[in-house]
């Protein structure tokens, strides 16, 4: 029998065409992305990693909101100049807790796997507000907006218990607190002592130079000034991570 | 009574959007939902208007169901003016950043506004259109399922609105391709699923005793995206009345899952669909048989099987684990030929017709298409090299690749298709104006050419710069240094873009003037008509 | 197989189905096109042999020629080390301002220094060091923390201000809002204008110099000629960082800024820094 004859069965049998298609499309898939799930060498050991504060959370919902991603990467490769340019190539546990991942597929803009702490606040808030006044070549939309809109929330621990739904370890505590976090995170008068024992490394104060209100601009700026800062690499076992 | 239960199922979701417009938790999700409060209305007042008590004359049911692939022919004229506008003002951006206009027109939240709006309005209603016009004509049988296209038509354009809107509000997944959120994902689900069910249907009712490959094409396109979506959207809603969801996944799995997504949304979407459209508009309008039906076989399960593992081509030295990447990269080059197995298809069936090219610009548009199919799909294996790769990713050499396949081949098979069926789908002996068409073909090639080739060029020497080393071994370039000079090339594109756009602009005229009925005087094309002289 | 129909132009049979008037040819697959796939497909198989590629229950093979893309950086960097090895080693054992001393060794490092500069350092101190409102000009001899190479890789290291790091550069100017009255301020605010050029109010000088005698010269210096040991800077030589003016200054005493430079020391690691600060120093106003 030919392969015309054969494959006369298929083109008469749309269940066939149907089925015969989708198994087929299904093979790549699944050889892809389970052993992801699976395989213990895909996400590197090491220390610091811990999920966003609440602050931070809200940052980073801004930033996907307002399509950072679609100008800056967040995903260093392993190359000399990316490596001596923006810092160790990006580790797969650094975005342990991202969901969705933020990594990027063009770079308009610079690279932000690790931004954090390369600026001072107040650089970001004016980079942010009118880009060209700090760095005259930028092309970079303006978000002064974010300066005058407050954060509005009713009850952001919901948003950790999604997030803890899909596998991010937050605990009870840190979930009764949210509000509370989110506020305090950048208030500088505020007790943080508790905070800063929940998300280890946080970065804590007034980010937008508005001491009085805790605005969108005081969360996209907590966000990016912890973006790259939590994993120690003096303890990261580098050839462990070859694979 | 005519609509009845259809205007009571909407007048209830029109209530519910606006119960979920006042309850909603956060301010965009309740803006999102007075957008469709809005909309819903509107279609109710549509229907009311069009309901009658009278008994709904008989269908006559051998004959074909062209109400909604009008409707589509119309809505893809549209989305893709629409989408492709959008694209010249992000490019005028990115040449001119003053032209953000925050927060709503930031480029941010423009460009996503124009990916879905050429992919998924344009792109998506020209499969929609012609998947059920070809279906119908190739199995010699009417649309499955009464109204049910209707259904499918209204509520894509639906989640298209939604998206649109939602975009613009700042509500978005971040995943490419498929950034509308958790409500509209699972609107779209329906959609499609609906969609299936009707394409399908009308496959079982075929009085051909064979599928024709085109359908083959349309079906394996429709179930594989009804899979991609559904794994790559699976999220967890904050509330249930918000718009903010978090991904099932997170880091380098959601990353691969996105692009395994996101790289069959170009295989499934941009490809296997639009090759269903070439299996049969290329031979109509050729008047040619298929070049080869063992070709069709062999490439069809070639491309469906090999096109899903070549997702982490995207993922080239990522945190994705090295052998992920391998994968990709291997499984893309093995995609070459089978690919160019479409192309060779597509061009050898003019075999015997090539003298068309000279007289019918619609065939010239379509054979342009699969020129640039076979150019992006060579390219395409190229950059998943993963030493070519480390130099393209990242860059504007990307988006040059992007639009030579969606500029070049997605939108003048789109063009070709559209501009054979509307004649026949109102009925007119011909097109306004084939002269139109010319320029139309000539001002998009243009565009294309421009486009391509800046980026092209912007591209290389952004990779190129970024890591550019002087003779001591430091790098040469601050990052903005290479922003800057990104400029001229940015303009230059913005111009390609404008060109292309004011081809689609003719396009949309002569086909509105197709549909009133007008028809242009003008010479014939040269050659189109025999010539009466005798031969020498 | 149903009707056999031969196409007349190609003269090549179809497969004798027919729909909406479409036909299909019987052509054979073109042989340049089996062969180019038969070829990708022996290559992709070779390629899954040599480098990592198949997952399996515990981990995925390997391959054979023992790839590592994260293994291949750190070669390349250890190589580009190398290369500079040289330099690099006598950079990391000499003093900055013996690196100064040292012809050969001050080139070096100010090639490097200016790399990593533009890498790390304009998108606040500008494309030419030239710094803009709040950010200083490095170019020029007015130093806030001091101008020696030494000072200069101490302020590059921790910074100023910068709370995540123990050691940074820290002073700050009290908000004298909070302290003197509105007139004060006015008053020495004219003063401190009036020190490097002219002022309008001239009525204000004095009172204001009583004011600033009393307030300020803790940290700015009998003659408000600045403390580098404080950050606090020279009020006479009319370079401003955050503007000139009576009102600007007056500003700047009732709620002072206080700007903030990032520590690079733990990020960019010793040597790197040496060669800025090396760079820097050579930029024309180095002490
Ligand atoms: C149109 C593209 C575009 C968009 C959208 C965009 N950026 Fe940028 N961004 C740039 C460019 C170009 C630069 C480099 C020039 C400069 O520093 O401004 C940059 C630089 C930056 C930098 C400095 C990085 C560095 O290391 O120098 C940060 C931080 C930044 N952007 C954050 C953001 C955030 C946060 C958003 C979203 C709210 C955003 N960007 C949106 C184009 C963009
Ligand atoms: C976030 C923006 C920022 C970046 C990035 C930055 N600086 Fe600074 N730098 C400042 C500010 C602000 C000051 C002044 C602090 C003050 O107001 O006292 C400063 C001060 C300095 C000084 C002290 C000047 C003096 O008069 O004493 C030196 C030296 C310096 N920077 C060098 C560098 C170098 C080298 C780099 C790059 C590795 C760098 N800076 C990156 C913001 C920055
Ligand atoms: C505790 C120390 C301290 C005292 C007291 C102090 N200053 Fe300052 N002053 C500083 C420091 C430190 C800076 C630099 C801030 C910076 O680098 O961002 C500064 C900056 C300034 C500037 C801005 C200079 C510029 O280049 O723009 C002015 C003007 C000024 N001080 C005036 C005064 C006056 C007037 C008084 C008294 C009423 C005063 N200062 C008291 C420490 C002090
Ligand atoms: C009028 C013509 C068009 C212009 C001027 C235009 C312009 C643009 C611009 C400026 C971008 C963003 C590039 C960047 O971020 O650097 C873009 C992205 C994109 N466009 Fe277009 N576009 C046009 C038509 C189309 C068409 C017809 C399609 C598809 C059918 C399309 C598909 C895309 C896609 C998929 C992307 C995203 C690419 C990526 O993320 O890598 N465009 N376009
Ligand atoms: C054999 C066929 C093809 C292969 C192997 C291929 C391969 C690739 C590669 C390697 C990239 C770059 C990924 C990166 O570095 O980020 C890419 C991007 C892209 N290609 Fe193709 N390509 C093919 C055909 C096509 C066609 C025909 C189209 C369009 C109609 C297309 C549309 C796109 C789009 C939209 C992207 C951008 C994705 C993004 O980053 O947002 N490709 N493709
Ligand atoms: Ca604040
Ligand atoms: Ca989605
Ligand atoms: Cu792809």
């Amino acid at each position: 029998m030919g392969l015309m004859d054969r494959h006369a069965l298929i083109e008469k049998n749309a269940t066939l065409l149907l089925v015969g298609s989708l198994l087929v499309v299904t093979v790549g898939g699944i050889v892809e992305i389970a052993p992801l799930f699976y395989l213990d060498n895909t996400i590197e050991k090491v220390e610091g990693m811990r999920p966003y504060s609440p602050l931070e959370l809200v940052g980073r919902n801004i930033y996907v909101r307002e399509g950072c991603y679609l100008c800056h990467s967040q995903m260093i490769r392993p190359f000399r100049d990316e490596v001596e340019r923006y810092g160790h190539y990006s580790l797969a546990a650094e975005s342990m807790y991202d969901h969705p991942f933020q990594w990027g597929s063009k770079r308009t803009g610079p690279d932000l796997a690790r931004v954090g702490d390369r600026y001072s606040n107040l650089w970001h808030v004016e980079h942010l507000t009118d880009p060209r006044s700090v760095v005259p070549e930028s092309i970079m939309p303006s978000y002064a907006f974010l300066k005058d809109t407050p954060i509005e929330v009713e009850d952001f621990s919901t948003h950790l218990v999604a997030n803890r739904r899909v596998g991010v370890p937050y605990s009870d505590d840190m979930i009764a607190r949210a509000n509370a976090d989110l506020m305090a995170q950048a208030d500088p008068n505020a007790d943080t002592s508790g905070l800063e024992a929940r998300y280890p490394k946080a970065k804590i104060g007034d980010f937008d130079g508005n001491p009085q209100q805790v605005t969108e601009m005081d969360a996209l700026v907590a966000y990016l000034q912890m973006l790259g800062t939590l994993v120690d690499f003096k303890n990261y076992d580098e050839a462990a991570g070859y694979r | 009574m005519k609509f009845g239960t259809q205007i009571f199922v909407l007048s209830l979701f029109t209530f519910a959007a606006l119960v979920a417009a006042g309850f909603g938790v956060d301010q965009p999700f309740r803006q999102h939902m007075w957008v469709l409060f809005f909309v819903l209305l509107g279609f109710v007042a549509i229907l009311i208007r069009n309901t009658n008590f009278e008994v709904a004359a008989p269908i006559d049911p051998s004959a074909y169901m062209d109400g909604p692939i009008r409707y589509g022919a119309i809505a893809t004229m549209f989305w893709g003016v629409v989408g492709m506008l959008v694209g010249v003002v992000i490019a005028l951006q990115l040449a001119y950043p003053e032209l953000n206009i925050q927060p709503w027109f930031n480029f941010g939240r423009l460009r996503p506004l124009h990916t879905s709006g050429v992919v998924f309005a344009f792109g998506g209603n020209a499969l929609l259109c012609t998947s059920l016009y070809v279906v119908q004509r190739t199995c010699r049988a009417r649309l499955f399922g009464g109204d049910l296209a209707w259904f499918v038509f209204w509520g894509y354009q639906l989640f298209i609105v939604m998206a649109a809107t939602g975009y613009l509000l700042g509500i978005t997944e971040s995943r490419e391709y498929a950034e509308p959120e958790w409500y509209v994902d699972i609107w779209l689900t329906i959609v499609w699923v609906a969609y299936l069910i009707l394409f399908l249907g009308t496959i079982f009712k075929r009085k051909e005793p064979h599928i024709y490959v085109a359908n083959w094409f349309y079906l394996s396109f429709i179930v594989t995206i009804a899979m991609l979506h559904v794994i790559n959207n699976l999220s967890m809603p904050a509330s249930f009345l918000g718009s903010k969801s978090y991904s099932a996944f997170s880091g380098v799995q959601d990353a691969l899952t996105q692009w395994w997504y996101g790289h069959n949304a170009v295989g499934f979407f941009l490809t296997a669909g639009f090759l269903g459209m070439m299996y049969y508009f290329v031979p109509k309008q050729a008047n040619r048989p298929v070049y080869s039906y063992r070709l069709s076989i062999i490439h069809f399960w070639a491309i469906i099987f090999l096109y899903i593992w070549a997702g982490p081509h995207h993922l080239h030295y990522t945190a994705l684990p090295d052998w992920a990447q391998t994968l990709g990269m291997v499984f893309s080059i093995m995609l070459w030929m089978p690919s160019w197995g479409g192309m060779i298809n597509g061009l050898m069936t003019l075999s015997g017709a090539w003298d068309k090219l000279r007289t019918d610009p619609i065939i010239r548009m379509m054979v342009m298409a699969i020129a640039f199919y076979g150019m992006s799909t060579f390219e395409g294996p190229m950059m998943s090299i993963k030493t070519v790769n480390s130099l393209s990713h990242y860059t504007d050499w990307t988006i040059g690749h992007v639009h030579s396949g969606a500029l070049g081949w997605v939108g003048m098979i789109s063009f070709g298709a559209i501009y054979f069926m509307v004649p026949k789908l109102w009925n007119r002996e011909r097109l306004y104006s084939l002269r139109l068409v010319t320029w139309h073909f000539w001002l998009a090639t243009l565009g294309i050419v421009v486009y391509a080739a800046v980026m092209w060029v912007s591209g290389v020497m952004q990779g190129l710069m970024w890591r550019e080393y002087d003779e001591q071994g430091f790098l040469v370039y601050s990052f903005a240094e290479t922003v800057a000079a990104m400029h001229p090339y940015y303009l230059m594109r913005a111009i390609g873009g404008a060109m292309y756009l004011s081809g689609a602009l003719i396009m949309a005229w002569n086909i509105a003037m197709t549909i009133l009925g007008y028809q242009r005087e003008e010479e014939p094309m040269p050659g189109s008509v025999p010539a009466l002289q005798p031969a020498e | 197989m149903s009707d056999e129909h031969i196409d007349e132009i190609s003269g090549v049979s179809t497969t004798g189905h027919e729909w909406d008037g479409i036909r299909e040819l019987n052509n054979p697959l073109p042989r340049w096109w089996v062969i180019t796939f038969y070829i990708t497909i022996v290559w992709a198989i070779g390629y899954t042999i040599a480098y990592p590629a198949w997952p399996l229950l515990h981990s995925a093979t390997k391959g054979l020629l023992g790839y590592s893309s994260r293994n291949e950086v750190r070669n390349e960097l250890t190589a580009a080390e190398a290369a500079k090895g040289k330099y690099i080693s006598a950079v990391a054992s000499k003093s900055v301002s013996e690196i100064a001393a040292d012809d050969g060794l001050r080139e070096f490092a100010i090639a490097a220094g200016g790399a990593a500069f533009k890498v790390n350092c304009v998108q606040c101190h500008g494309s030419g060091a030239q710094g803009s409102k709040g950010f200083p000009n490095l170019n020029d001899d007015d130093w806030l923390w001091g101008g020696k190479a030494e000072q200069i890789q101490q302020t590059i290291t921790h910074g100023i201000r910068f709370a995540s790091d123990p050691d940074t550069r820290l002073s700050e100017m009290p908000a004298f809002g909070d302290i003197i009255t509105a007139d004060q301020i006015a008053q020495v605010g004219t003063y401190v204008a009036s020190l490097s050029g002219k002022v309008q109010h001239a009525g204000l000088v004095e009172p204001g110099a009583k004011v600033f005698a009393e307030n300020c010269v803790a940290c700015h210096g009998d003659n408000a000629k600045g403390n580098k040991e404080l950050g606090a800077p020279d009020l006479t030589d009319a370079i401003w960082l955050y503007g000139s003016g009576e009102t600007a200054i007056a500003t700047q005493v009732r709620a002072p800024k206080q700007g903030v430079m990032p520590a690079w020391g733990a990020r960019l690691g010793e040597t790197k820094v040496k060669e800025l600060a090396v760079y820097i120093h050579s930029l024309g106003g180095g002490e």
